[in-house]
Order: structure tokens, then C-alpha cells, then sequence
């Protein structure tokens, strides 16, 4: 679509749909929101670009091909699963350390959290993959 | 050492082809040494075994299945694992020179060597669960085996149609094998076998019996499931002499030997075993008479030896099953060498265009003759020691069979007489006889390189010590498993020696001769056999098993078959059938079940009441957003651009959001909000491109689609509304408030509050990370189906 309007528009609320979706899947876990959520709204994010600038330009704005960022999910979430299985414990069960951070407070990290993340990337780089090759392909 | 053995051939089989890719020419060489070594230690374990000992590894799996990882060598695992990795070793290094320069021979190892595993596991598995993984995996393998020359249209045929046969029978066995660790409460083999009496006593051990044999008789070639093994001659020549003489097709005569002591005093069984097995037994060698392609006659004499071990088990007769099982493997599996052979050297396959090959090929020719003439059941071979003991078994049938006595030896006599026509085929008519063939042989006919050679020389030998001097070997493996075959049921042993048996008079003796004589006889008039029997090819080919596999799921025979009159009623092609089909599998099933169990009605009008008590109050934001979802679901019906269309669904899916948020699950609607959002995005990318909307469907047409709608809807209404009529169970949300949230007790805590996120990304992250690469596939299924559709013509053009 060629509208000066949009692209301009675009350029400022790509990062700013793309903080929210991190948000969304940060808060995911005392709050609504989640991976999914996240993944699906960064997925409307680059949508939004793909419209405005077209499908080639947000594959170069997201450097590496789709495929990879299913695979780095993918990757991700199953990482996620083995420090509880190195522990003893079954198979992506939840491991949590804590870290003090100055003048902010506890910080809680855990396994959950990765995998969560996992699960933004791959959704996202699902979502995006169906969306630009029915694009390209009509 | 036992599940070394098994993970030393399996990593063997994932490192093969990149080994194939440093080591070249020497892969085979080095990939030998995985069964040899195996080998070596199932030879360490032939006389502790032969003398009753067994040993049993077990490492706890699925526990609360009652699913064990356990292997157990005993004397029948032990003859079946020195098999499986003496056979293999030789195959290993036959297929190092036979496939010598061909592109995929790294490929090749890989999938010979994870058939070996499976193969190997199969017989040392002591859990039904695991025997059954094993047995799957080895139908899997030598799918791949079997097709491996896969730009070839047959081979893949052939490939599949194993694959479906014994596939199918493994489903088949796999509901026996359930419904029998049931029964005896352990899945645990020496279990159900120790505990073989409460078998005797359960209603449901008949299903259970012939559940498995369905899965016995199709992978061991049984009739009427024959037909598979003979197509599966399509495999390079290595792959049919490991697969059909002592491995795969084995599988079964392997799993009717491991469970009959459970069963061995049944009618059932011992008349099923019998009658297959004898059925098999007589079809098999006269389709072998009337070959003359050299793989077809030794794929047809597998088939009928296959029927002798079944039907020898059935008779009681375990120690000429356990002979059977030997002599046949080392006759066989030469035999299939040498067809390898001299297909690779010659260029022949038809053994009547061959002849005089024995100037040629001089070893190759005495291991065909020794191996033949084992086939033949000629003195002093092996092959002799078992069919006497083949024929004193059929005179002595013990059991329900036994009372059709006569029966037995005749057919054992007549299948004797053509098993020896095909043995003289195989082993004589090669190399003893002139070629009468016209023109030269399409290469130059020389022996094998020393590599081809080993293994069929290292059979033929076993061959002759075995008939001459079984104390050596054949003895202590022959009756070690004989014990084992027949459990705690009596038995006799026969003295196994071939002088021995030859110089001693005796019914079996004179049957024997009969045998070997009628089929001299019938191998020098071959000729006029093979004419006078033609016409009954035609039953076979009009009313055989291979054609109601043709009807059921090729179509080869005709343009129609089941399986294709169901791809098109369920493939159909258009998404509105599909939409049709599963809408009515639905009804039929959901719907129903509700009207059927007949609750339908009372939880209704349990739950109904209830909504009297809401204030209208209320009720009064759901009712304007129902308003709207029901308007807009009825305008969606009635509009003629897609945008539109579009649009108004947009309109029903954001009201049901809303409807989410008023319930308080406020996660819901966030992700319905997101993908209503991302459906209206796809489509105003794709919509574009569409042609406009037009109206195909008849007003009759349309009726059975509305009719179909509301019936659905409707019952998607009941099913809700009844739903208020169960109780409302704390079931384990109790769990979740207990161990998710920071402040509450308990060992396990998940450190937050949105219970939702937490049950998806740690209670059940495992059903998460299922779904998200279910996700990741249906990606990758429509990128392939997409782009590699648009790529097409361009590899058309490099074809």
C-alpha cells in the first residue's frame, strides 16, 4: 500500500507494538498476557510494517528467514526443559533462581521464562511465515 | 554387554553415513566390526543358555504403566540374536562391494545397520511394550530397505505394500499384546509365560491370541498375507537375503515360538498354527516349482518354509521348528547371496538363461549346490536333518491336529517334493546344466570378489557341519531352543546326526526318499509342470489375497478401490465437504451420544432453572452482545464481498471477546482479540487476489448446509447448557492455587499469580511445547506446499 500516512505512522509504532508485545509477555506471568498473546502482537506489528512497506522489506528488517526464528523457539522452550532434567527432577519441570538488583529490587528468573520466550519467538515466527508466503505466493 | 550390543549397532546406523562420506571403499569394514563383536558375545552365551540359564537386564520406564525396558537372553533369543548378527556381519560386508560406487551407500549402512538393531531388540525384548516398539521399527526400516532403489515405481510399490501388510498386522498385534498383559496383569514376556494358567482361564485369551497371530502371520508371510514377500523381492539382492532368510519375516515364527508355552495347550492355537502354517507351507512350494527368476523361487520356498516352522510349532513338534529355523537360515541366506551374485556378475536373473556357470564360477557354484541341495533335504546337510525331523513331526502331531493324523505327512511329503524341484532350480540348474539360452551373458560371467563370497561360504560350511557334526554346534542351539519353544510341556529329542538318521530305517527316512525322488522327477519335467499348471494361475489372480489388496487399497486391478472411493468421499478436495464431514462426525458422535445415553433431557432442565435466578440486570450487556453476534452471523450469510464477509465475522469473533472479558477470563479474550485482528490481516492480503464471490450452490444444496448449521449449533447449545447440570468439581484447581502462588505453602512453587500462564508454561508446559510444534510443522507445511508448488515447473525443466 502506498500511503505516505501509514509508512509514517508505521515507523514510529513498530517499536512501540514491539515493547508492548514484550510487556504483554513479560506480565504473562502475574498478569494477563503470555507468550502467545506476545508472539501474536509482535505478529500484527510486522504485519503492519509488511503492509506499509511490503513483505520483502520486513523479511530484511528481520534479518534472519522466519524458519530460523521457529527453530530458535523451538530451541528455546526445549533448552528450557533440561535444567530441571539434569536436576533430577521430570523433564521441563520449573527451576527459579533470584538475583538482587541495586536500587530496583528481586529479580526471579527461571525456566518458565525462557520457555515462555520460546514460545513468542516461534509463535511469531509462525504466524509471520503463513502471513508472507500466502502474500507472496497471491 | 546386552543393551551394548543394541546401542553399539544403532549409533553404528546414525553414524554411518557420515563415516561412509571419510572412510569411502572401507565403510563396510569398519561397520562390520558393530555385529561381529555383538556376534562374538551371543556366541559366549550359547552354552550357558543351551543348558537353561538365561539373563535378564531390567531398567525401570513407564512405571505406572506397569511398561518395562527389559531384555532377556534365553536359548530362543540367543539362536534368533546370533542370526541377526552373524547373517548381518556377512550381509554387511557383501553390501561393501555389491552396492561398490553407488551414490547412496552410506544411506544405505544406515538403514541396514537400524534394521539390525530393531531386529536385535525385537528378539532380546522381555516386555511386550518394547518387543512391539522394536517390531514396528523393523517394518519401518525395511520399508526403507525394501524401496531402496526408490526412483523405481515397483520398488516403491513393493515397499508400501509390505509396509500396509505387516503394518496393518502390527496394529492388530498391538491390541493383543495389550489385551494380553491384561489379562496375565504383567507385560512382563517370562511373566505371561510363568503365569500361563490364568491365560487358560480369561473369556478374552481366544481375541487375544488371534489378535497377535494377525500380527505373527502377516509379518512372517503366512497365507493369506503371503503375497507381500515375494513383491518384496524388489529390495537389492543383500537387503532379501537378510530380511527374508533370518531376519524379518522371522519376526513372527519368532513371536509364535516366544508365546507358545503360554498356549501350547490350546486347540485354537495348535489349529491355527497347524492349518496356516500347513496351508502356507503346501502354496508357497508349488508357487516356488513354477518360478524360474532366481529371487522369486527362493522368495517363494521362504514362504512355505515360513508355513513348516508355524505349522511345526502348532504340531508340538518344537525341536524340528527350532532345526527348521537354523537350516533354513543358512540355506537361504546363501541361496540369496548367490542370486546376488550372479545377477552382479552375470547379469542374469531368470535361471533358465543361465547354465554352465559352474567353470565360471566354481565357488560361487558349490555354495548354490551344498545350499541347494540343503533346500532339497539331500544327506548329509543339514537341510536333511530338518526335513526328517519336519516329517517325523508331522507323523507324530500332537494335540487337536492330531486328529486329521494322515494329513500332516502327505502334505509335508508333497511340499517336501517341491521344495526339492526348487532346490535343484537354485543350486543345479546354474551351474551343473548347459545354457540353452541364445547369445551371450550381458557381462561376461566371473567369480565374486573375496568380500561377496564370505558370507555365503561361512553359511555353506555351518551347512555341512551342522548335518555332519552337530555336536559342534546345531546340537546344543537346536535343542537349547527346543526347550524354550516348548516350555513346560513335554518333548522328545531326536538324535540329530545326518549319518545317524540316513542308516537307520524309519517312516520319516522312506517319505524323505519319496520326497527327493518325486521331485527329481518333477524338476526334469519342469517343462510340461509349468505348462499343464498355468492355468491356474488364473484363480490366483482373479480371486487371490494379492487382488483383494489390489481392491481394497491400490487400485491397480481397476479404476476404483476402497481406498480411493474413501479419499474421495473424505479428500474431496472442497473445504465445504470437509466442513460437511467433520460437522457430521461431530453430530453423529457428540450428538448422539447425548441423546443416547439419555441425560440429555433431565441435565437440561436441571440447568435451566438456574438461569431464573440471574437478575436481568445482568443479563443485559450478554444480551446485546448475543444480539449482535446473531445479527452479524445471519449477515454473514448474505453478503456478496469478501471484505465485507470478513468484516462481520470480525464482528462476531470481537463480541464473543467481550463476552470472555465479562466471564473473567480475561487471557481468552486478549487472544481472541489478537487473532481476530491477524484473520482480518491475512485476508485483506490474500482477499485481494481472489476472485470475486459468486454463487454455485443450489438452493437445495444451501438448505442441507443451513439444516446442517443449526443442527450443529443447537447441539453445541445443549451440550453448554447441560454442563451446568455436573457439579461443579474442585478437582485439581485446588493443586494449581496451592503450588503457583508465591505466598501459599508447598514444596513446589511457581512464583505467580496468572494461573492460566503458569498451567501453559510450567504445570503442563509439556502440552505447550506439543503445540507449539504442532505450530512449527503447519508453518512448514504451508511453506513447502506453497513454494515448492511455485518452483515446480522449473525442476520439471532440469528433469
Amino acid at each position: 500500500m502506498n500511503s505516505i500516512i501509514l509508512r509514517t505512522a508505521t515507523r514510529f509504532m513498530l517499536p512501540l507494538l514491539i515493547l508492548f508485545s514484550i510487556v504483554v509477555l513479560l506480565r504473562g506471568h502475574n498478569q494477563p498476557g503470555g507468550g502467545f498473546v506476545g508472539g501474536l502482537l509482535a505478529t500484527s506489528a510486522f504485519a503492519l510494517y509488511a503492509m506499509a512497506f511490503g513483505v520483502p522489506a520486513m523479511h530484511r528488517i528481520l534479518r534472519v528467514p522466519l524458519t530460523t526464528y521457529i527453530a530458535i523457539g523451538l530451541g528455546m522452550a526445549l533448552v528450557s526443559g533440561l535444567p530441571g532434567l539434569i536436576a533430577g527432577d521430570p523433564f521441563l519441570y520449573g527451576m527459579w533462581s533470584s538475583f538482587e538488583l541495586a536500587g530496583i529490587g528481586e529479580l526471579k528468573v527461571g525456566t518458565p521464562l525462557l520457555f515462555d520466550v520460546g514460545v513468542y519467538v516461534t509463535v511469531m515466527g509462525v504466524c509471520l511465515l503463513m502471513l508472507s508466503t500466502l502474500a507472496e505466493e497471491s | 554387554m546386552i543393551v551394548g550390543t543394541l546401542l553399539a549397532i544403532f549409533a553404528l546406523a546414525v553414524a554411518a553415513p557420515s563415516l561412509h562420506r571419510v572412510l569411502g571403499r572401507a565403510t563396510g569394514y569398519v561397520l562390520a566390526l558393530g555385529p561381529l563383536v555383538a556376534f562374538g558375545y551371543y556366541l559366549t552365551q550359547m552354552t550357558p543358555t543351551a543348558a537353561g540359564e538365561a539373563t535378564t537386564v531390567a531398567m525401570a520406564w513407564a512405571e505406572s504403566l506397569g511398561v518395562e525396558f527389559s531384555f532377556r537372553v534365553d536359548s530362543l533369543s540367543t539362536l534368533f540374536a546370533l542370526l541377526v548378527t552373524g547373517v548381518g556381519t556377512g550381509i554387511v560386508l557383501y553390501a561393501n562391494s555389491y552396492l561398490e560406487g553407488h551414490p547412496k551407500r552410506g544411506r544405505f549402512f544406515g538403514y541396514l545397520l537400524g534394521f539390525m538393531g530393531a531386529m536385535l531388540g525385537l528378539v532380546l525384548a522381555d516386555d511386550l511394550i518394547l518387543l512391539f516398539i522394536f517390531w514396528e521399527l523393523t517394518s519401518i526400516t525395511s520399508y526403507l530397505l525394501i524401496g531402496f532403489d526408490h526412483e523405481r515405481e515397483k520398488a516403491r510399490k513393493s515397499a508400501l505394500q509390505a509396509l500396509v501388510v505387516t503394518g496393518l498386522g502390527g496394529l492388530s498385534m498391538l491390541a493383543g499384546l495389550v489385551l494380553l498383559g491384561q489379562i496375565a496383569g504383567t507385560f512382563s514376556v517370562s511373566g505371561i509365560i510363568e503365569n500361563y494358567q490364568v491365560l487358560a482361564e480369561s473369556p478374552l485369551t481366544l481375541a487375544a491370541m488371534i489378535l497377535v497371530l494377525g500380527g505373527a502371520f502377516t509379518k512372517s508371510a503366512q497365507f493369506p498375507f503371503h503375497f507381500w514377500l515375494p513383491n518384496a523381492m524388489e529390495a537389492p539382492s543383500p537387503v532379501s537375503a537378510y530380511l527374508h532368510s533370518s531376519t524379518m519375516v522371522k519376526a513372527g515364527v519368532y513371536l509364535v515360538a516366544r508365546l507358545n508355552p503360554a498356549f501350547t495347550e490350546d486347540p485354537a492355537w495348535q489349529w491355527a498354527l497347524a492349518g496356516f502354517g500347513g496351508a502356507t507351507m503346501l502354496l508357497g512350494a508349488y508357487m516356488a516349482t513354477r518360478q524360474t527368476y532366481y529371487k522369486k523361487v527362493l522368495a517363494y520356498t521362504t514362504v512355505s518354509s515360513l508355513g513348516i516352522m508355524v505349522m511345526l510349532i502348532g504340531l508340538g513338534a518344537p525341536q524340528a521348528a527350532a532345526a527348521y529355523i537354523l537350516a533354513h537360515a543358512l540355506f537361504k541366506g546363501a541361496l540369496f547371496l548367490v542370486a546376488g551374485i550372479v545377477d552382479h556378475e552375470a547379469g542374469v536373473k531368470d535361471t533358465e538363461q543361465m547354465g554352465g556357470l559352474f567353470g565360471k564360477m566354481p565357488v560361487t557354484a558349490l555354495v548354490a549346490i551344498i545350499s541347494g541341495l540343503s533346500m532339497a533335504g539331500m544327506v548329509p546337510l543339514l537341510g536333511f536333518v530338518a526335513k526328517e525331523l519336519l516329517l517325523k513331526g508331522s507323523l507324530h502331531a500332537h494335540g487337536g491336529p492330531h486328529d486329521v493324523a494322515w494329513l500332516w505327512p502327505t502334505i509335508s511329503t508333497i511340499a517336501g517334493a517341491f521344495m526339492a524341484v526348487a532346490g535343484f532350480q537354485a543350486g543345479i540348474r546354474p551351474f551343473l546344466m548347459k545354457r540353452t539360452a541364445e547369445g551371450e551373458y550381458p557381462k561376461p560371467p566371473h567369480e565374486a570378489p573375496p568380500t561377496m563370497l564370505l558370507g555365503p561360504v561361512v553359511l555353506t560350511c555351518l551347512t555341512l557341519v551342522g548335518g555332519l557334526a552337530p555336536a559342534l554346534f546345531a546340537k546344543p542351539i537346536i535343542n537349547g531352543t527346543t526347550a524354550t519353544i516348548a516350555g513346560a510341556s513335554e518333548f522328545e529329542l531326536v538324535k540329530l546326526s545326518a549319518i545317524y538318521m540316513a542308516t537307520h530305517a524309519s517312516t520319516a527316512l522312506l517319505l524323505s526318499g519319496v520326497a527327493l525322488v518325486a521331485g527329481a522327477v518333477l524338476f526334469l519335467l519342469r517343462g510340461p509342470w509349468r505348462t499343464i499348471t498355468g492355468p491356474l494361475d488364473r484363480i490366483g489372480t482373479t480371486i487371490g489375497p494379492e487382488r483383494i489388496y489390489h481392491l481394497l487399497f491400490a487400485g491397480t486391478v481397476g479404476p476404483v478401490s476402497l481406498a480411493t472411493i474413501q479419499t474421495n468421499l473424505l479428500q474431496s478436495g472442497y473445504l465445504r465437504v470437509y466442513v460437511q464431514v467433520t460437522v457430521l462426525t461431530v453430530l453423529a458422535l457428540g450428538g448422539g451420544l447425548m441423546v443416547w445415553q439419555g441425560d440429555l433431557v433431565e441435565s437440561i432442565s436441571v440447568a435451566l432453572p438456574q438461569f431464573g435466578k440471574i437478575a436481568w440486570t445482568e443479563l443485559l450487556f450478554e444480551a446485546v452482545l448475543v444480539f449482535m453476534i446473531c445479527v452479524a452471523a445471519i449477515a454473514s450469510t448474505q453478503m456478496r464481498g469478501r471484505l465485507s464477509t470478513i468484516a462481520v465475522l470480525g464482528v462476531v469473533g470481537y463480541c464473543s471477546a467481550v463476552i470472555f472479558v465479562l466471564f473473567g477470563a480475561p487471557d481468552v479474550a486478549m487472544t481472541q482479540f489478537a487473532v481476530e485482528t491477524l484473520t482480518v490481516i491475512i485476508f485483506v492480503l490474500v482477499v485481494y487476489h481472489l476472485p470475486r464471490f459468486a454463487v454455485y450452490s443450489s438452493k437445495k444444496v444451501k438448505s442441507i448446509d443451513a439444516l446442517l448449521g443449526a443442527a450443529f449449533g443447537l447441539m453445541m447449545a445443549a451440550f453448554v447448557v447441560s454442563s451446568f447440570a455436573i457439579a461443579a468439581d474442585d478437582g485439581i484447581s485446588w493443586y494449581y492455587n496451592r503450588y503457583a502462588l508465591p505466598d501459599a505453602p508447598g514444596e513446589h512453587v511457581a512464583y505467580g499469580r496468572n494461573l492460566v500462564n503458569i498451567i501453559l508454561v510450567d504445570f503442563r508446559a509439556l502440552d505447550t511445547f506439543g503445540e507449539i510444534v504442532v505450530l512449527g510443522l503447519a508453518a512448514v507445511g504451508v511453506y513447502t506446499l506453497l513454494k515448492l508448488r511455485q518452483e515446480r515447473p522449473a525442476q520439471g525443466g532440469m528433469a
